[in-house]
């Protein structure tokens, strides 16, 4: 097949697109990681309960969409300080490794409860939208390239998103509190912080930033089960490791690359296609070795 | 005293299971795909319920979950054998569940006949399995005609699922005939549980495809629909029977309508005269309509019935022969005909998506497909 500038282009819209959700997703995820060093597998999980949320407010207590998804938001919030509470609180004092365990234990923990409360079959979430999903599918057209709608949505929200982060974290005292935990949790008590609540602060923030990536990829990708949040953790992870975990435009950038990139490498290597996911892996692989704290990641002097 | 309580008790057994003949019935009633188990099972209670007796002697029906596992599914045929004595067994409903069981049947020299597995491996090399439904091959040459002869379609971009046998299996007997009819086609791959298609479907669109054939499953088949409707495609989208599930109509919304997808069997057809009986008994029974596999549910027990009758009398292997020379038999789902090697010839129905429900378009004949 020829390439020609119009496919090319095209596709580079299309890596946007992408890349755009694994950025917002990664916001949430490069965050946690950044006040705690905790690598939160539980993420993409957390982001699937929240399109759960949303769905069930919407489906079963009737709520007008828009007010379905803030109810989404603040109840994974509410889920995320809560996992916080329940399964990485009894950890602080223990080795990293024991919470990176545990992150995992609670992803396989949010799955599986979900497959016995919601059941493992598809559901859709053109029903959450109802009479707005016309607005999901609405496309512009410049030049024989054509952009979904959803695409600037996403940008915008990706965004607005780091501008409030960016306000709690450098203009706020909860923000303050923050950067001192990230850097040292025993003084920053000593201070007179309430350091478990500014942590369970931490992780509702970054599950309502997980609901708000959750909700936009369903509005991409309608067709949601207990296992969706599997792969989005996956790359929003990678996305993250990219950028330079724990820095906040890392993770912007990492995601919109990583995006671009998968699409771009199906673009010129057709005959790959079938291996997209495997050039996630290909990329964390080389980014590792290369440089392995990300594109704009601060090099940490590790403490001995 | 107790000789006398045992002997009772054997008495009435026996009296009880006299002039009883049993059939096993293994579907997966719990698990993952309990729904699809569900619905065969509505069948063969049906039509267990309009033929309960043959050759003068009651039915009984043993049903045993598979739970949806590939090894449960081998043992449950050996429990229906050994513990409950079936005669003969209607199961299962996935390829590979039907696949570990007729091994088990084989051995045992017990008949097996599939309502719903496709899977041309099913029943290859294997005397005591058959089936009622279509296998792939047919499946993929009705859609090969349907795209050609109905449509008029000439390039087709195929999106082939390289994660399941039936998808890459479709795709290569649906190129077949359809290079036949002088068609073009480029292959397009994705993996289950996919769900970003914009970077394939540009290829396709570069491919300059008047139609789209999605050869895997629901979930991805909607999504496909939608991205390529986002991106512009304005022919035709086309799939097998991996797109008979309302949550199809769910996912996909506007963008699934007008697909068109091969299937076994719908209400509105009337392929046989049988088929409306069948369809007016089901609604009187379920208070709804019929499914594809309800259908092949009750077309599997009424040729097992047929087959037992032509024999005269309940023997596992004369069954087993009897069921692999019927010939023209008016089921529900159509004309069937079981050939020598346990696979059924019949017509393929083609339903379209209208109005967010599913429209019967047109049948296909075995001659259409297979000549040429």
């Amino acid at each position: 097949m020829q390439l020609n500038a119009i496919l090319v282009t095209q596709n580079v819209f299309n890596g946007i697109m992408v890349g755009g959700l694994y950025a917002l997703i990664a916001v949430g995820y490069t965050m946690v990681y950044g006040i705690l060093r905790l690598i939160n597998f539980a993420h993409g999980d957390i982001m699937m309960m929240g399109i759960y949320f949303a769905f069930y407010g919407v489906i079963l207590m009737r709520m007008p969409t828009i007010l379905g998804i803030v109810f989404a938001i603040l109840a994974t919030a509410l889920l995320g300080f809560v996992v916080d509470r329940v399964a990485y609180k009894p950890l602080r004092n223990a080795p990293r490794i024991s919470a990176l365990i545990t992150a995992i234990g609670m992803s396989f923990f949010l799955e599986s409860f979900a497959v016995v409360v919601f059941g493992a079959n598809y559901k859709s979430f053109l029903q959450v939208l109802g009479k707005n999903k016309a607005f999901v599918f609405k496309t512009f057209k410049l030049g024989g390239v054509i952009i979904p709608q959803i695409t600037f949505v996403v940008i915008g929200i990706t965004i607005v998103a780091l501008l409030i982060l960016f306000y709690i974290v450098y203009r706020t005292k909860i923000g303050m509190a923050m950067r001192a935990i990230s850097a040292d949790i025993p003084t920053t008590s000593l201070m007179g912080i309430n350091v478990d609540l500014v942590i369970g602060f931490t992780f509702a923030l970054g599950s309502a930033f997980a609901a708000i990536a959750g909700i936009m990829w369903a509005m991409r990708y309608p067709n949601f089960y207990p296992y969706t949040g599997f792969m989005p953790g996956l790359k929003a992870f990678i996305a993250a490791v990219f950028g330079g975990i724990g820095s906040l435009q890392g993770a912007v950038l990492g995601g919109f690359l990583l995006g671009i990139i998968e699409v771009m490498l199906i673009t010129f290597f057709p005959s790959l296609m079938q291996y997209r996911d495997a050039f996630a892996f290909l990329i964390l692989i080389i980014i590792l070795l290369i440089k392995p704290s990300g594109l704009l990641g601060k090099k940490s002097i590790e403490k001995v | 005293m107790k000789k006398v309580v045992v002997a009772l008790l054997v008495l009435i057994i026996s009296l009880l299971t006299f002039g009883v003949i049993k059939i096993g019935v293994v579907l997966p009633m719990t698990g993952g795909i309990s729904a699809f188990g569900e619905l065969v099972w509505e069948g063969v209670q049906l039509a267990h319920e309009e033929m309960p007796k043959v050759l003068g002697e009651d039915v009984t029906l043993v049903l045993v979950d598979n739970r949806s596992e590939k090894i449960e599914a081998a043992n449950a045929v050996s429990r229906a054998i050994d513990k409950e004595g079936v005669v003969a067994i209607i199961g299962q409903v996935a390829s590979s569940h039907s696949l570990a069981g007729g091994q088990i049947a084989e051995t045992k020299g017990v008949p097996m006949l599939s309502p719903s597995s496709t899977n041309p491996l099913v029943t290859q090399g294997k005397k005591f399995v058959s089936r009622v439904c279509f296998i792939d091959p047919f499946q993929g040459g009705a859609l090969a005609v349907f795209a050609s002869d109905l449509l008029g379609v000439k390039k087709v971009a195929v999106f082939v699922d390289i994660e399941q046998d039936y998808s890459v299996g479709l795709t290569n007997f649906f190129i077949d005939r359809f290079k036949k009819s002088g068609g073009q086609v480029k292959k397009i791959y994705y993996k289950t549980g996919d769900q970003e298609f914009s970077a394939q479907i540009t290829q396709a669109l570069a491919f300059g495809a008047d139609a789209i054939l999605v050869t895997g499953y629901y979930p991805e088949i909607a999504l496909v629909a939608q991205q390529a409707k986002m991106l512009g495609f304005t022919g035709y989208f086309l799939a097998g029977d991996g797109a008979d599930a309302p949550e199809l109509v769910q996912i996909g919304g506007e963008a699934v309508e007008g697909l068109f997808f091969t299937t076994h069997f719908h209400p509105d057809a009337n392929v046989t005269e049988r088929s409306k009986r069948f369809v007016n008994e089901f609604v009187r029974k379920y208070k709804k309509k019929p499914s594809a596999l309800a259908a092949l549910g009750y077309d599997a027990y009424m040729i097992l019935m047929e087959a037992i009758s032509r024999v005269g009398k309940a023997d596992p292997k004369l069954i087993a022969e009897a069921v692999r020379s019927i010939k023209n038999f008016e089921g529900a789902t159509g004309i069937i005909t079981i050939d020598e090697n346990g696979n059924a010839l019949k017509s393929v129905i083609v339903d379209v998506v209208k109005n967010g429900e599913f429209a019967f378009q047109t049948v296909i004949q075995p001659d259409q497909i297979l000549g040429k």
